[in-house]
């Protein structure tokens, strides 16, 4: 038998597999494919203090192993969440997480405020890494003084767990996970989508609204990688490794690089099941590899 | 109907011309309860350059026989691959997608196609006429080479025909044909095609205060609203075209 689980702080996962914001809805848009309460957990849409209309279409554009986005944080705030979405999803059972995005430090103070409140939401996700908005974002997560402003700032109301997402679109990724750390983060995520942009030879303008996107899917896997052993290197807290997992090995590559835990993304879309057909690869992995937990195997690189 | 992901059996395939092709797929699971205007979005596991699933139309759906078709245009590697299937391939299927087109309280309804827009509306065709009612309808094309499956029409719809070069049927735009000069004569407008001719439509649909429906073809990543990559402008905001579409009432869409 193998021991899936794994804890944030206090906080237990039963499996390390999660699903990445933006890519999984609220967990409703895929009752029909998995059971939700499978997964290890469920990182829900950005969300932000004021209702966001996001970015004019069009916001996608397909590349070589991958796609660009530039949805721009569509939502309709937080408490337009707390009052009708919360509870459509509260009665999941599995770690439902709220990613709180936004464009000033005060707006972050105010949703995880808000959050504190909701006993089915035991964690967030800082997203401070957010490419499509124009204004902080992503901003706060490109230099130690600007993710240590809002981190700091968060983690002095908000008291459960928090998971830093970290911004791969910097030089020196380690340096900014420390910050997160030293500021109490107890997790950190990355990586957020990498800075890229389409263009229509043809009609000779960018595909996107916004000229540049966010890159996500295979493409981006080797730098998440790289990223992650990078900054397993440099934290003592647990790393929630993404960026590219299409299938089991892909996660067993986190694992080995550093990760306690992995998310997926942009595979959903492609096969709405992945998620649950991770968790059993995991399983089949840890039962080859005699691994008995997941502990065992994270950072068992051999280099 | 729940949503979920099969691998049909190709059963059937005519190639129309060189880029047209009408596919036949049978399900592994019962097909009832589809509605028209609902999409499939398809895995194309052959095209190496392929890498997010395509949404197409449903073109009709055979209960009995558990069997679906779909009418491609080849414009690119990931359409150019269903093109090349073969019958006995499996299509890996996510379906059904969307929403439906609301016929059932028209007496008179028109239903307008351009280019792989006639996907949809045959099975809107076919269900309008189990209700006893025989439906217009009018296609628009370039020329003669590009009008498809209008003869599958005839047994159960009254079929127009308009080209740009006057090759085959009126000569003009859709919009040019004799039909638009009494449109008060229909009760609604169920259009699928090109953007600019759905635009075109709705205009002349408003300014003769009839109802208008269109089928959008936005771009998706997803199908069923989790990534919001497929938004369309409306009077409520950003709306998922997977979701709350692919079908609008031209009243609720910013145009
Ligand atoms: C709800 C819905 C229903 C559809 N039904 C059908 C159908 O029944 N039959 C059919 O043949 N096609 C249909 N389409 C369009 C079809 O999905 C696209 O043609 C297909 O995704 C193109 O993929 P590709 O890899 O062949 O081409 P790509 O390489 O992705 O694109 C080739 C070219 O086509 C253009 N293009 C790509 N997607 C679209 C689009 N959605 N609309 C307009 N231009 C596009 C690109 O800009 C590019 O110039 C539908 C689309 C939607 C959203
Ligand atoms: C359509 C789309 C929307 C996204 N929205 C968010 C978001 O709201 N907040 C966030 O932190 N990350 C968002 N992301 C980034 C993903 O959560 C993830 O970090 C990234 O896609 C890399 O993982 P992947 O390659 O497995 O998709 C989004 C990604 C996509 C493709
Ligand atoms: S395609 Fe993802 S929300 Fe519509």
């Amino acid at each position: 038998m193998v021991d899936l689980s794994f804890k944030i702080k206090d906080l237990y996962f039963k499996n390390p597999v999660l699903t990445a914001s933006g890519t999984f809805g609220y967990g409703p848009e895929f009752d029909d494919f998995v059971d939700v309460s499978e997964l290890g957990g469920v990182i829900v849409k950005g969300t932000t203090l004021e209702h966001r209309e996001g970015n004019p279409y069009p916001r996608m554009a397909e590349t070589p192993s991958g796609m660009l986005n530039a949805v721009g944080l569509q939502n309709k705030g937080i408490d337009y969440f707390i009052k009708h979405i919360y509870s459509e999803i509260k009665s999941y059972k599995t770690n439902m997480i709220v990613n709180v995005s936004g464009s000033a430090v005060k707006d972050y103070v105010e949703v995880a405020e808000k959050l504190n409140h909701l006993d089915a939401i035991p964690a967030i996700e800082l997203n401070i890494s957010c490419p499509n908005v124009k204004e902080g974002g992503m901003a706060f997560g490109t230099s130690c003084e600007s993710a240590q402003s809002v981190i700091s700032a968060v983690r002095k109301v908000y008291k459960k767990v928090m998971i830093v997402k970290l911004s791969p679109n910097v030089t020196d990724i380690a340096s900014i996970a420390k910050t997160a750390e030293d500021e109490g983060a107890d997790a950190v995520s990355l990586i957020n989508t990498l800075l890229g942009m389409a263009i229509d030879a043809e009609k000779r303008r960018p595909i996107l609204s916004t000229v540049t996107g966010g890159l996500s899917g295979p493409a981006v896997k080797p730098v998440a990688l790289r990223m992650v052993w990078q900054v397993s290197k440099a934290v003592k807290i647990p790393i929630i490794g993404l960026g590219g997992i299409m299938n089991a090995t892909d996660a067993i590559e986190f694992f080995l690089a550093g990760a306690s835990a992995i998310q997926i993304g942009t595979a959903n879309f492609i096969d709405p099941e992945i998620s649950i057909k991770v968790i059993k690869g995991i399983e089949e992995y840890m039962l080859r590899h005699n691994f008995k937990t997941i502990d065992e195997m994270v950072g068992k690189l051999e280099c | 109907m729940k949503k979920s992901v099969q691998y049909f059996t190709i059963n059937a395939v005519e190639r129309l011309d060189a880029e047209h092709i009408l596919i036949e797929a049978v399900s592994p699971v019962p097909l009832q309860g589809i509605l028209p205007g609902q999409f499939v979005n398809i895995d194309v596991e052959k095209s190496k350059t392929t890498f997010l699933r395509r949404p197409i139309s449903i073109h009709d759906v055979d209960e009995a026989k558990n069997s679906m078709k779909i009418f491609v245009k080849a414009v690119g590697d990931g359409t150019r691959a269903i093109y090349e299937m073969q019958k006995g391939e499996k299509l890996n299927t996510m379906f059904p997608l969307g929403n439906s087109f609301s016929y059932s309280n028209s007496q008179k309804p028109l239903l307008v196609g351009g280019g792989f827009g006639l996907a949809p509306l045959y099975y809107l065709a076919k269900k309008i006429a189990q209700n006893g009612i025989r439906p217009t309808v009018i296609v628009g094309a370039r020329n003669s080479k590009n009008i498809f499956l209008t003869e599958k029409f005839q047994d159960i719809a009254d079929v127009h025909v308009a080209t740009n070069d006057g090759s085959l049927g009126e000569k003009g735009m859709v919009t040019e044909h004799s039909l638009f000069t009494n449109l008060e004569n229909f009760d609604k407008i169920f259009v699928c095609g090109p953007e600019p001719m759905m635009k075109a439509v709705g205009k002349i649909a408003v300014s003769k205060n009839v109802e208008c429906e269109v089928s959008l073809e936005n771009t998706m990543a997803c199908g069923i609203g989790s990534c919001l990559c497929c938004v369309a402008d409306t009077k409520d905001g950003h709306v998922c075209v997977c979701t709350e579409g692919p079908v609008f009432n031209i009243k609720d869409l910013k145009w």
